[in-house]
């Protein structure tokens, strides 16, 4: 295992907001456009830094407290995120667990901004979130929980240093459902099809779109780079577990940022080719996940 | 000797208080002042076995039958002590303030003097070491409670849920008799130290006792399905004393549970799981109860309900260890939970605060006629944003560190033992994951739907911020959990002693395992020392970015509608909704809806209300079988009082007659 601690921090800050360009290329693809450029994301960044802002009369320090705390959770949260074969900057027994808290205190903390301009919409919006959220809280402890049994340890750099290949013959099973499991928790918690749909235009349908309506300027800066960044950490939850150590340096880079395109590729192919399910059908979804995480681990209890 | 001070200065002013007339205007401050005092007191001796002193002994002969006044300051009695005496200070010089639109309306003596002994009840509960001190004290600390909560007499509902509170509490109080009972029986002793020392060496009779103990403590401290008069007793009960309540009496049950775990030997495997499948049950249905819930302070205390479960899952995990002998589980669980009752005395405490604070401006907690009260109560609103927070168990705050320890203790056991703990840690896991989930969906909404937004009625238009003696204890309880949060390892070092108690270990054991265990906090607290940085320099970026560029201000968006309302906005029930319909088996949730017709409706209605299932299901039925059977007997009650004493003289002679015959 190479330590070079910086590079999945700075991998994360830099590449993340290309995740959403690959995905968007893939869904444009099935539906045999060009679709928007690559580095769309990072232009998006670029105009909204430039710009003022615009606040509801409503809201107080507490809608303009949300973006600022969503984005410093989610970068302390890429603190604790190793990616392939490469340890993160800060390991620790359970920082699973501490990364999972970050998230959640972004989450409070939009929650609440939204709630903060009264409007009906933001209010659904925020309504969904805590209840989507808190039904795949306890299928990614879960899943990682089972990861943690079959690498015999807590920390999350050492959990996916030490899943091998060898891992993978034994316990195939055990690893692939819990690779399912991740997936469907990083779709829903990153407000992607099948659970969101980042494109809808109807405000009583969106989840996280609905919640940020009002927020404009640097503060939406920091909420679009935030829900890349976390997008990146999900992912790299996925990569850690699949990517072997090759012992090359540049190629372990390689690998790992591969990797991380192959993930949006594939959460672009579901997108394309699934519906967004309806509402009522999305908590069966993630209780399945948890469901799938539970039977994973009482395998590898066997 | 500081402890014996101080219980004299509480029993002192509680008697002063009542001598005074009822429209002094200083009974408030005598009231509070001698439990400030008192707190002051007692909390030196507190900190000084906690640092490692030794253990503080008295012995008072007493003229009771099988009584002594026996009572000792051991760290498991100092550990509950220290939030049981600062929160007892903090919300008596709130009720200060509180009480002030009470005066000259009503006397205040009264509830002073119970004030001051549910406080002298409850610091008796944890030093007492003679079975029948502990009962009278427990006693002592009930009636007082019950006379604190049915404050408000006048009114029906208030009176009812004092009934509910005494019957529950006496009814859990004779489960104590029969475990104290058997316990001296089967030792020959009325005193813990001997049943301490001594044991319990009969699997049968410990497991008798433990489901006693179980079922006597866990109905003060509110197991679920023990916890009925919970929701009912907190919100009828003046703010300060619901903080008291919520906050430090119930944890009393909690503190007798790990007594008694300390007579019993050592635990069978099945303890733990029962102490999880509570602490899951009481957890979960807990919040989402509270989820449910229209009025504050029932939310409030229906979170009680769900604390208690998480430090049962703590305690779960404790038992677990001890009954399989890995130090590692022991340490994590009991420190674990036994954190989780500081801290939650410290967070609902405040909240409770703070609802308080809320009703006694705008005169309602109906969660959906208020809201936009950060603008008029600013610090109010800072505090409750603190606390709600803390007891979602987020990071950087203190409830993420009792949360974090028990989550590593369950790790521990999943990754690394078989499947009779396994299994159970993986049902923790999940559960406690699920709490933390439903957690944050309840107090975003208390939290939003209270502070943010528009006001929802006339009633918050007349609401301003609370006076200072409110306000202070307030911001000290806010100050503890962001202290604690950031402290951990110092605070987790501090239950050395307490673990050493509670798991009768090795000590240099015992502080290997806590110090190796507990390391990770470290980097918690690295992490969360990161995140409050980030915070602070995105702060000063965004205000860079935002310099000399326009910001306006403007309505929000409505889709293009410029005549929105305050009724328009997302209220508490709706924004619970989807939560409450998708676990409505569990909840019992009773919808009536009146449906909007024709093309130009005039009136459509919707109301939700979520009674306590078990309360409807298990004790009415139960209850009113028992009165139908009980009204038989009904002839000896002629209301005659020679009558009575006849009886009291016939039942005297019959047991003369048993005795010498």
């Amino acid at each position: 295992m190479i330590t070079a601690p910086l590079i999945p921090l700075l991998l994360s800050l830099v590449l993340s907001p290309l995740l959403p360009g690959v995905i968007n290329r893939t869904k444009a693809f099935f539906a045999g456009r060009q679709g928007q450029p690559l580095l769309q994301t990072y232009f998006d960044l670029w105009k909204l830094l430039q710009k003022g802002a615009v606040y509801s009369r409503t809201t107080t320090w507490v809608f303009r407290a949300g973006p600022v705390v969503g984005l410093a959770a989610t970068l302390s949260a890429a603190l604790l995120m190793p990616l392939g074969s490469f340890s993160a900057l800060i390991g620790f027994p359970l920082d699973f667990l501490l990364f999972a808290g970050l998230l959640g205190v972004a989450r409070f903390f939009m929650v609440v901004a939204a709630l903060d301009t009264g409007s009906s919409f933001e209010g659904m919006g925020a309504s969904r979130e805590v209840f989507f959220s808190a039904l795949a809280e306890p299928a990614l402890l879960v899943a990682l929980a089972t990861v943690a049994r079959l690498a015999g340890n807590l920390s999350l750099s050492a959990m996916f240093g030490s899943v091998s290949g060898a891992h993978w013959l034994h316990s195939g099973p055990v690893l692939a459902l819990v690779v399912i499991a991740l997936m469907i928790v990083l779709l829903a918690e990153n407000a992607r099809i099948p659970v969101d749909d980042p494109n809808t235009h109807l405000e009583l349908t969106m989840i996280h779109e609905v919640m940020v309506l009002d927020h404009g300027g640097p503060d939406f800066a920091f909420i679009v780079y935030s829900a890349v960044l976390k997008l990146w950490l999900f992912a790299a939850l996925m990569v850690g577990m699949v990517l072997p150590d090759t012992g090359n340096l540049w190629l372990n880079v390689g690998l790992a940022v591969g990797g991380m395109l192959a993930v949006a590729v594939v959460v672009g192919v579901i997108e394309s080719i699934m519906a967004r399910l309806r509402f009522l059908i999305v908590p069966q979804l993630l209780v399945g996940a948890g469901a799938l995480a539970a039977v994973a681990f009482l395998l590898g209890l066997a | 000797m500081w402890l014996l001070l101080a219980m004299a200065i509480l029993l002192a002013g509680a008697v002063a208080v009542l001598l005074l007339s009822r429209s002094d205007r200083n009974l408030s401050r005598l009231g509070a002042g001698s439990v400030v005092l008192a707190a002051a007191l007692g909390s030196i001796p507190v900190v000084q076995v906690l640092l490692g002193g030794p253990a503080v002994q008295f012995h008072f002969p007493w003229p009771v039958p099988f009584g002594e006044f026996f009572i000792e300051l051991d760290p498991l009695s100092a550990w509950f002590l220290v939030p049981t005496l600062l929160l007892s200070a903090l919300a008596a010089v709130y009720g200060v303030g509180y009480l002030r639109s009470w005066q000259g309306k009503r006397s205040l003596g009264p509830i002073w003097f119970f004030y001051g002994l549910l406080v002298l009840g409850m610091m008796l509960v944890l030093l007492a070491r003679n079975a029948a001190l502990f009962l009278v004290a427990w006693e002592l600390m009930a009636v007082a409670s019950f006379f604190l909560v049915t404050f408000e007499h006048e009114r029906p509902s208030v009176r009812e849920a004092g009934w509910i509170y005494f019957v529950a509490t006496h009814l859990g109080t004779a489960f104590l008799l029969a475990l104290f009972l058997l316990l001296a029986r089967e030792t020959g002793s009325m005193d813990f130290d001997v049943w301490a020392r001594q044991g319990i060496h009969t699997a049968g009779l410990a497991n008798v006792l433990f489901v006693l103990a179980v079922v006597g403590f866990g109905t003060k401290a509110g197991f679920m399905p023990l916890h009925v008069w919970l929701p009912e007793a907190h919100p009828a009960a003046p703010s300060h004393v619901s903080a008291l309540m919520s906050g430090v009496m119930i944890k009393t049950g909690i503190y007798g549970l790990v007594r008694s775990f300390t007579f019993l030997g050592t635990p069978p495997l099945w303890w733990g799981w029962v102490l999880v499948a509570i602490g899951l049950s009481s957890g979960v249905l807990g919040v989402l109860f509270a989820l449910a819930q229209h009025d504050l302070k029932r939310l409030l205390a229906y979170h009680s309900v769900e604390n208690i479960g998480i430090i049962a899952l703590g305690l779960g995990v404790g038992l677990l260890g001890m009954s399989t002998n890995l130090p590692v589980l022991m340490v994590l669980g009991f420190g674990g939970g036994l954190l989780h009752v500081l801290n939650h005395a410290l967070f609902k405490g405040l909240l409770f605060l703070g609802a308080g604070a809320v009703g006694h401006e705008t005169g309602t907690l109906e969660i959906d006629q208020l809201g936009g009260l950060l603008k008029r109560m600013p610090w109010t609103a800072v505090t409750f944003l603190i606390a709600a927070v803390a007891i979602s168990g987020l990071p950087p705050l203190n409830g993420f560190v009792s949360e974090f320890l028990i989550f590593l203790g369950a790790f521990k056991a999943g990754i690394s033992t078989g499947g009779p703990i396994a299994v159970p840690s993986l049902a923790l896991i999940a559960g406690l994951a699920l709490i933390g989930g439903l957690a944050v969906a309840c107090f975003t909404k208390a939290f939003g739907i209270i502070f943010l937004g528009e006001p929802r009625s006339e009633h918050t238009f007349q609401a301003h911020e609370v006076a200072w003696t409110m306000r202070l204890p307030m911001l000290v309880l806010a100050a503890g959990c962001v202290v604690i949060g950031l402290s951990a390892p110092a605070v987790v070092a501090g239950l050395l002693r307490v673990l050493e108690n509670v798991t009768a270990q090795r000590p240099e054991m015992v502080g290997e395992t806590l110090a190796a265990a507990s390391s990770p906090l470290t980097f918690v607290i690295i992490g969360a020392l990161t995140f409050l940085l980030l915070v602070a320099m995105l702060v000063l970026v965004r205000r860079g970015l935002l310099a000399g560029r326009p910001v306006a201000e403007s309505a929000t968006w409505g889709c293009g509608y410029v005549q929105p309302t305050a009724r328009m906005q997302y209220t508490a029930s709706s924004f619970a909704q989807p939560l409450t319909d998708l676990f409505r088996p569990l909840l019992g949730t009773k919808k009536t809806v009146v449906p909007a017709r024709g093309l130009f409706p005039a009136e459509a209605a919707l109301k939700t209300e979520t009674p306590d299932l078990s309360r409807e299901e298990m004790y009415r039925p139960m209850f009113e079988r028992a009165e139908a059977w009980l009204s038989q007997l009904r002839w000896l009650q002629h209301g005659n009082v020679q009558l009575y004493i006849l009886y009291i003289a016939a039942t005297l002679m019959v047991l003369l007659i048993w005795k010498f015959r």
